[in-house]
């Protein structure tokens, strides 16, 4: 493994470490009276931070193996998204379409990095498709809104988060196998890291809750504050080594990408699920994580940092 | 409103097959590991395309002579509930199912025998041989049933009205459990008419038992069992 590998994995483990102690120390210190089932919030998503950190070391490792655990978690989040959606019975046959043809055929194309093919499997000739289907099945009732909502679904759950793992395979002058491994790794770290960073300026400054209705703890203070402080991250990675970019503003500009369409992301899938008057996509079923609540910052912000990235290294 | 004591997760069924009673000969052997495969195969299929996760609502897995009535949207229904049980009292119970559906064809009575299904009669039913008296014949003083009250499978939107067999049975046999159980979203994962599964998140509820009452009539107690599968159900989609 490179040099820059250790350096970030090291960089990763320490930033883990400290959000974790983080943890331990806000459970112990009662005396500053914050919510304890606020506390229990922060540290099972640390502990889900480490579980994924973990599985990304893998794509260091076999472009194949990462392609094939993101499509599995697609698969589980499409799962939760069309649960959650209510379809009619005649949908039945579109749905299975979805499940096990689109959404396994996206990831073996990214897999054979045919970009010109998985670039428009879904939003062409997927899109098209599912109407079709529902119409073949022949119940008019909420057409277009059933189509729709399968549509979003397949798009948001396997069609977006699938160019995270397209990452490992970008070409350019600068690129390495080692070096899009890496890329992928800040992606999926800023991602994360954008959210947590937003709840602690939300916490400490935020007064002005962007829409109440959709997300109470999301405000202009938390988002603003989050975004500079990511991208001023990306930087500070950038002069680290960690990123293959060639300017200084280009990591800047797609960290302040990623924590942007991470929070949009966030937003969006929060009308879907206020909408279904439910907290989370996890406690739909009893006994299952919400797969689709940790990974919806990612779905939004990995097809447009794959789209810049992939232009400013092409460069 | 219920209270959630337990949730019991069993997402391996696989970790619990045991064979009983394994016959000497190779040719015995070698059906009974194929009837053991076949049921493995069919039930990890069957969880994994329902996602089902299980849980028990003021009442406990137990050993003890049960009913299990649920209600019925879709073909794996039965595998559901079944593989939903821990193992001790999974090898106690039998589904029942119709005779002259399951015992057509090659592959449904092997599925039959796999779950060691009680096949009854739904068309020659004689004066001293009610499909009722065959189950309780069937289960002897051992073994518990699953069984589906609606007579067929509706079209998972609603609950329909149950039939008679369920107040007949917990007639005769007063002492047995009648063990409500809610089936959420599996008729979505295979709607009848379908045969190939959809792989949505469903769950399996267990409520808490009811028995009949000394002089309760027949419409009353239909009336309150389904109530009771119904009480299980999430709160009503708008």
């Amino acid at each position: 493994m490179a040099q820059e590998n250790w350096a970030f994995a090291a960089i990763i483990v320490c930033l883990l470490g400290l959000a974790t102690l983080v943890g331990r120390v806000l459970r112990d210190q009662t005396q500053l009276g914050l919510n304890p089932a606020a506390i229990d919030a922060f540290k099972s998503r640390v502990r889900s931070w480490w579980v994924i950190c973990a599985l990304l070391t893998v794509s260091f490792l076999s472009p194949t193996i990462t392609v094939t655990l993101f499509g599995l978690l697609s698969f589980w989040a499409l799962r939760e998204f069309i649960t959650l959606t209510p379809t009619r019975l005649s949908d039945h046959r579109a749905l299975f379409w979805v499940f096990f043809f689109f959404t396994p055929l996206q990831y073996v194309l990214v897999g054979w990095d045919a970009y010109e093919l998985y670039s428009v499997l879904i939003p062409v000739f997927g899109f098209l498709f599912i109407p079709m289907r529902i119409a073949i099945a022949g119940d008019p009732k909420r057409f277009l809104e059933r189509a729709s909502k399968i549509q979003a679904g397949l798009l948001v759950c396997v069609y977006c988060l699938s160019y995270a793992p397209a990452l490992l395979y970008l070409e350019g002058p600068r690129t390495t196998y080692s070096g899009n491994a890496r890329l992928l790794f800040f992606l999926v770290t800023l991602s994360m890291l954008s959210e947590a960073v937003q709840l602690a300026w939300s916490r400490l400054y935020g007064k002005h809750v962007i829409a109440p209705l959709i997300n109470q703890s999301r405000t202009w203070e938390g988002f603003l504050g989050s975004s500079a402080t990511i991208a001023l991250i990306g930087a500070a990675l950038h002069q680290l080594g960690a990123t293959p970019f060639a300017e200084l503003w280009q990591a800047a500009f797609v960290s302040l990408l990623i924590a942007v369409m991470g929070f949009a992301g966030a937003m969006t899938l929060s009308a879907v699920k206020r909408d279904r008057r439910v907290q989370d996509y996890g406690t739909l079923v009893e006994g299952h994580g919400g797969v689709l609540d940790r990974i919806d910052a990612l779905c939004f912000a990995a097809p447009v940092f794959y789209h810049v990235a992939r232009h400013f290294l092409s460069a | 409103m219920i209270a959630k004591r337990r949730l019991v997760s069993q997402r391996f069924p696989w970790h619990n097959s045991e064979v009983v009673n394994l016959p000497s000969s190779l040719a015995g052997q070698l059906s009974n590991a194929a009837t053991l495969t076949l049921e493995l195969v069919v039930t990890g299929l069957a969880r994994f395309m329902s996602g089902a996760s299980v849980r028990w609502v003021d009442c406990q897995p137990d050993t003890c002579q049960r009913v299990y009535f649920a209600n019925h949207t879709s073909h794996i229904d039965v595998v559901i509930v079944w593989s939903a049980l821990p193992r001790e009292v999974r090898r106690l119970t039998r589904p029942v199912a119709a005779k002259d559906y399951w015992s057509r064809g090659w592959f449904r009575p092997r599925i039959a025998k796999a779950y060691n299904a009680m096949l009854i009669d739904r068309r020659s039913i004689k004066v001293h041989q009610s499909p009722v008296d065959l189950m309780l014949r069937e289960m002897g003083d051992r073994h518990s049933v699953v069984m589906f009250p609606e007579g067929g499978r509706t079209d998972g939107q609603r609950v329909g009205e149950f039939k008679s067999g369920l107040y007949y049975l917990c007639k005769k046999r007063p002492e047995l459990e009648a063990v409500p159980v809610y089936l959420h979203n599996m008729g979505r994962v295979l709607p009848r008419d379908e045969y190939l599964p959809v792989p949505l998140l469903s769950s399996v509820t267990f409520g808490p038992p009811i028995w009949l009452e000394a002089d309760e009539s027949k419409a009353d107690f239909l009336n309150r069992a389904r109530e009771a599968v119904l009480r299980l159900a999430p709160r009503e989609e708008d």
